[in-house]
């Protein structure tokens, strides 16, 4: 069967294996197969991390086990989506502390990718809020894993891409809360370093992202809109349900070029000015879940994001230098999105560290691949690291300059995987695991 | 609202069972594996149901159909909803050869759901209400030669359920016939999947939306009603040629 990440590129024919129980699961591995193995959530990853010869999906094991209605400990299979979880948990006034921009990931993808959300600034990352979860490792064995039992192996899964084992049950803290609706504010800045100044004045305010023009140039370079919002008082826990147009099949790639991503990055400038508003949590978190399929946008071919992160010292300049070679290169992105993260957890490869994030997404040509390098080469220069969840094809050299923690994560995996089988496209690709030959497609 | 849901475990029966606990009712769900059961029981709980109660049983048993039923009678006191939702997906080849795996997929698939749905029709004629809602198959419109045998033991059922539903009537008793095309679930896991197919979620919100507004066939999803009409419209001399 032909899978594919959210980005659409790459494909690979994989063997597709649905067990519909733990014990099916640990049945599963105990047979081992000729290629690499990797476990698969939603499939919401952008590039080839969930990519393998024989994916095992958590498409079943989307149980709730119990919710503590009192102190907001909720637990789950690892392929429940948040999409579920908010359905449950919005009516009983809890919500999970932190949110990805969609709400059809997976838990299990969640942790594998430690993701992060608009309070990253503020709150940290989704793996802060996981208190244990069990993860089947490549033998069979099922291990308990928190911050105090089996440690070591926690701060490995947690932000791991999947590659220590699967996890298969959840015990996740959730916030309390009154509303799902949000305040929020919309501040327009002139350039990028008032968009920096902007974000880092409202560093105290719960949920900030700013989205940049990334089409301006000369003076407005990093000109953008800063949004800011927290939940309002208005005692309203409703579940939002909006079915919005979907989009049927990949449109010809030609549909986004130039001309109409200046057109739709103007007026999003203009539209968006210096408003407040109220939106529900739908449309503050997850904007783009209203389009089913908005990937199909990008054409046959698919597209690529590309997400960094700089350290605070650094970041202004080496966003400025991103930006203007982008610019430059005529390669503008539909959605150019900048935020400030907080301090660093210590988990051995989650992506978040101190500093400013970018998020560009890209349109899949040739072309593109050699702008990219070039990005990576600024973004190593000024400290910085990619995105593995968003990811498609970053070299073993970059990968590793960003996470200097990789040795440390390698000998983990050394001791609970040592014949790898646990691999994805993207491992082997940066060097996480060898075995290069495993895959045949 | 109180719902009895055999064959509970499916991936059809499992979305639907979700969007009754969301709806607060009181559920009774019928399986063969009791720690899927169990799991399951405690995921429609925190999900809203009302209240979970389960029933193991192996349905090609049929002596235990009644004790089934009465358990199901006893937590649940008075049935508003049953639907019937078991079956599993024989390999052509073999029950073609093998007149014992042949009969048995038209047990699991046939028999068993008449059985069922003997026990369930005297119930509901007792208590003058109430709805029987069984998921069959377009496999059952018309006989193919890749699914046959299947077929012809969802045919069987879909025509029992047309004679019953007239039957039923004047007690006050409604019959839905719910006939899913191609789904991606655990039965189909096998097949090879294209643009025609549909997931256990869509066909369990027609389910909940038919049985809402008392349908009496409904196709899920409904463009199987079209294909359907034309499959089946195919005059015989070139319908024997086709293989699909």
């Amino acid at each position: 069967m032909l899978i594919q990440g959210w980005g659409r590129f790459p494909r690979i024919d994989a063997e597709v294996l649905e067990p519909q129980t733990v014990s099916a699961l640990t049945n599963t591995l105990a047979s081992v197969p000729e290629v690499a193995q990797i476990a698969r959530g939603a499939g919401r990853s952008y590039g080839d991390s969930a990519l393998a010869g024989q994916v095992i999906s958590s498409r079943y094991l989307d149980n709730f086990h119990s919710l503590d209605e009192e102190q907001g400990i909720l637990r789950c299979g690892a392929g429940l989506t948040f999409e579920q979880l908010l359905e449950v948990c919005i009516p009983r006034g809890w919500f999970p502390p932190v949110v990805p921009g969609t709400k059809f990931v997976t838990i299990g993808g969640a942790i594998a990718a430690d993701i992060h959300g608009k309070n990253h600034h503020r709150d940290g990352s989704f793996c802060d809020f996981v208190e244990s979860f069990t993860l089947a490792l490549a033998n069979g064995e099922l291990k308990q894993c928190s911050q105090s039992e089996n440690a070591q192996l926690f701060r490995g899964v947690c932000g791991g891409m999947g590659l220590l084992g699967i996890v298969l049950d959840v015990t996740l803290r959730l916030n309390k809360v009154s509303s799902v609706f949000l305040k929020t504010q919309s501040i327009p800045t002139s350039n990028l370093n008032k968009t920096i100044a902007a974000l880092e004045q409202h560093n105290d305010e719960r949920f900030v992202v700013a989205w940049l023009d990334c089409l301006a140039q000369g003076e407005s370079l990093g000109r953008g809109v800063v949004h800011v919002g927290d939940y309002d008082d208005s005692d309203r826990l409703t579940v939002h349900k909006r079915w919005g147009p979907g989009v049927p099949f990949s449109t010809p790639a030609l549909l986004l070029n130039r001309h109409s991503m200046r057109l739709f990055n103007s007026l999003y400038y203009k539209l968006n000015s210096g408003s407040n508003s109220n939106e529900s949590y739908e449309e503050f978190f997850f904007p783009l879940d209203s389009i089913r399929h908005w990937n199909r946008l990008y054409g046959r071919k698919g597209f690529l994001q590309y997400q960094f992160v700089l350290p605070d010292a650094s970041a202004q300049e080496g966003i400025s230098s991103v930006l203007q070679r982008v610019a430059s290169a005529g390669k503008g992105s539909f959605l150019a999105v900048l935020k400030k993260f907080g301090a660093q957890n210590s988990n051995l490869l989650s992506f978040p560290t101190a500093g400013m994030t970018l998020t560009l997404d890209f349109k899949n040509e040739t072309s593109l691949f050699p702008l990219l390098d070039e990005l990576d080469a600024i973004v190593i220069d000024h400290g910085g690291r990619h995105y593995l969840a968003k990811d498609a094809r970053l070299s073993e050299s970059v990968f590793k300059a960003g996470y200097p923690q990789w040795q440390e994560f390698k000998s983990i995996k050394e001791q609970v995987d040592p014949d790898e089988r646990f691999a994805s496209l993207q491992s082997q690709r940066i060097g996480l695991t060898g075995g290069k030959g495993k895959h045949s497609s | 609202m109180n719902v009895l849901i055999i064959g509970s475990t499916s991936a059809i029966a499992t979305a639907t069972a979700r969007l009754y606990a969301q709806r607060h009712c009181k559920l009774f769900l019928i399986a063969r594996d009791a720690s899927r059961l169990e799991a399951q029981a405690k995921d429609l709980s925190t999900r809203g149901a009302a209240a979970v109660g389960s029933h193991c049983l192996d349905l090609l048993d049929h002596e235990q159909h009644v004790v089934a039923i009465e358990a199901a009678r006893d937590f649940l006191e008075s049935i508003d909803i049953a639907l019937i939702c078991h079956g599993s997906l024989p390999e052509q080849e073999h029950v073609e050869q093998d007149f014992e795996a042949a009969r048995e997929a038209l047990d699991v698939n046939g028999l068993s759901v008449v059985s069922l749905l003997t026990g369930l029709s005297q119930l509901m004629k007792q208590q003058g209400n109430g709805t029987l809602a069984v998921v069959t198959s377009v496999a059952g419109d018309r006989g193919r030669q890749p699914n046959y045998v299947y077929g012809a033991a969802k045919a069987m059922v879909s025509t029992y359920l047309q004679g019953m539903r007239g039957k039923l009537l004047p007690h006050g008793v409604h019959v839905v016939d719910i006939r899913p095309g191609l789904v991606d679930s655990p039965m189909t896991a096998k097949l090879e999947k294209g643009a025609l197919w549909s997931t256990p979620e869509l066909v369990a919100d027609k389910i909940v939306r038919a049985i809402d507004a008392k349908r009496h066939t409904v196709y899920a999803p409904s463009y199987w009603r079209v294909i359907m009409a034309i499959v089946c419209s195919i005059p015989e001399v070139i319908f024997k040629r086709l293989k699909f």
